[in-house]
């Protein structure tokens, strides 16, 4: 986009951000912005576009072996939301002036980061009831406390995003209620996804309050609008009921309903895990970054392709 | 050196004789795979009837910072809204 030059000085132009930021106006990609506002967004979004893209494996891992025809249709629409939300997510970073070839090559060289929940496989069909079910139940939450982010791509993304994300949470607890009906095999697969899938689940939310001294910024600026731990429980809360309608159990001895918060209280979540998988060695890190690398790189003919088609055109007319 | 594509953005019009309103964008190397891309990521539950797209690079924008100064002229020309005037009392359905 090109654009008429602005007059105004600096100074101005920063009250003029903090004006906005306290009028609950949104920032937009020509607004000037502080340049740690503008980072910090880069950071963000681009790792919220690497998880929804690198999520698509997991899926797809059970496409071929979806159980039935209207399976396999679903599952493949869900699969193709999540390249939708990753480009969505993608353009709104490139409104900051990253471009997406960066974002990719920061993907690649370990620099940008996605979703930690991503690192764990799908071992049976229950694990596909799990993820749409209790994974995009948790990005919901996440994502509808985004739509009154500051920066006005991000927040549009996240409207947009939201309006596909529901259809993805029931399709995955319509496949977790079947399996619960199901036989006995059946109902220990779903009781099982379940187990594994519980608290990697809460830890999307990411670390307690009391441990993430980075996020004042981020409030600040009304990037963040609620506390990982405000997050996790609105998410516990919603989800415990859920599971008790279709008789499946939380894997979670300490789990109990607190009167006077009118909330669960959970146990205490293995954070060593967590940064175990974090750093690397969870039990499908490399291979999720090894499977993009190489589909990356075998795409790269047909952009180039593309990109001489172009050319070629443009000498026509 | 690698390429994404270049930058297109999408405009689509929800029902016929609507408007078209901004969608967002899609990267796609020409004017055909910018539709079909467009249609893939912006209409795939009926969002759409027809789709724009237009290269980001061809798009003007006015600045920001200038919105006070270059809307000005609007500013003091309350007597383009219909609420200006006073009717006669009585006078029906104007
Ligand atoms: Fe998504
Ligand atoms: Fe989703």
């Amino acid at each position: 986009m090109q654009q008429t030059t602005g007059k105004m000085k600096l100074a101005e132009l920063e009250t003029n951000f903090e004006r906005k930021i306290q009028a609950e106006e949104k920032i937009e990609p020509r607004d000037a912005m502080p340049e740690a506002y503008r980072l910090h967004l880069i950071r963000q979004i681009s790792q919220h576009a690497h998880s929804e893209v690198i999520g698509m494996q997991p899926e797809g891992n059970w496409l071929l072996r979806a159980p039935s025809l209207r399976s396999k249709q679903i599952l493949l629409a869900k699969i193709q939301d999540e390249g939708g939300h990753g480009l969505y997510l993608y353009s709104a970073a490139e409104t900051l002036g990253i471009s997406r070839e960066e974002m990719i090559r920061q993907l690649h060289e370990g620099k940008a980061k996605y979703s930690n929940i991503f690192n764990y496989p799908t071992l049976t069909w229950a694990d596909i009831g799990a993820i749409g079910w209790l994974v995009d139940g948790a990005a919901i939450v996440n994502q509808v406390a985004l739509q009154r982010t500051s920066f006005g791509p991000y927040a549009r993304a996240m409207f947009r995003i939201c309006k596909e994300e529901s259809f993805h949470q029931r399709q995955g607890y319509e496949i977790m209620a079947t399996m619960m009906k199901g036989t006995p095999e059946q109902k220990k697969m779903a009781q099982d996804a379940m187990n594994r899938w519980w608290w990697p689940s809460l830890m999307m939310f990411g670390p307690h309050d009391s441990d993430s001294p980075h996020s004042g910024d981020a409030f600040k600026w009304k990037i963040k609008r609620k506390s990982n731990d405000e997050l996790r429980q609105k998410f516990i809360d919603k989800t415990v009921q859920q599971a008790y309608v279709i008789g499946l159990t939380i894997p979670d001895p300490l789990l109990k309903w607190n009167e006077d918060k009118q909330g669960y209280d959970h146990g205490p979540i293995d954070w060593s895990e967590f940064k175990n998988v974090i750093s690397g060695n969870g039990p499908c890190n490399r291979q999720r970054m090894e499977h993009h690398k190489f589909w990356h790189e075998e795409g790269k003919w047909v952009r180039e392709a593309a990109d001489a088609y172009k050319k070629r055109i443009s000498t026509l007319n | 050196m690698d390429t994404q594509l270049d930058l297109w953005e999408v405009f689509v019009q929800g029902k016929s004789g609507g408007q078209f309103m901004h969608a967002g964008s899609v990267h796609a190397s020409d004017k055909e795979m910018a539709l079909k891309y467009a249609r893939d990521l912006y209409t795939r539950r009926n969002e759409g009837s027809a789709i724009w797209v237009v290269l980001s690079n061809n798009i003007v924008s006015s600045a920001p910072e200038d919105a006070e100064m270059f809307f000005d002229p609007a500013n003091d020309k309350i007597y383009r809204h219909p609420t200006f005037y006073t009717m006669p009392e009585g006078a029906l359905q104007i």
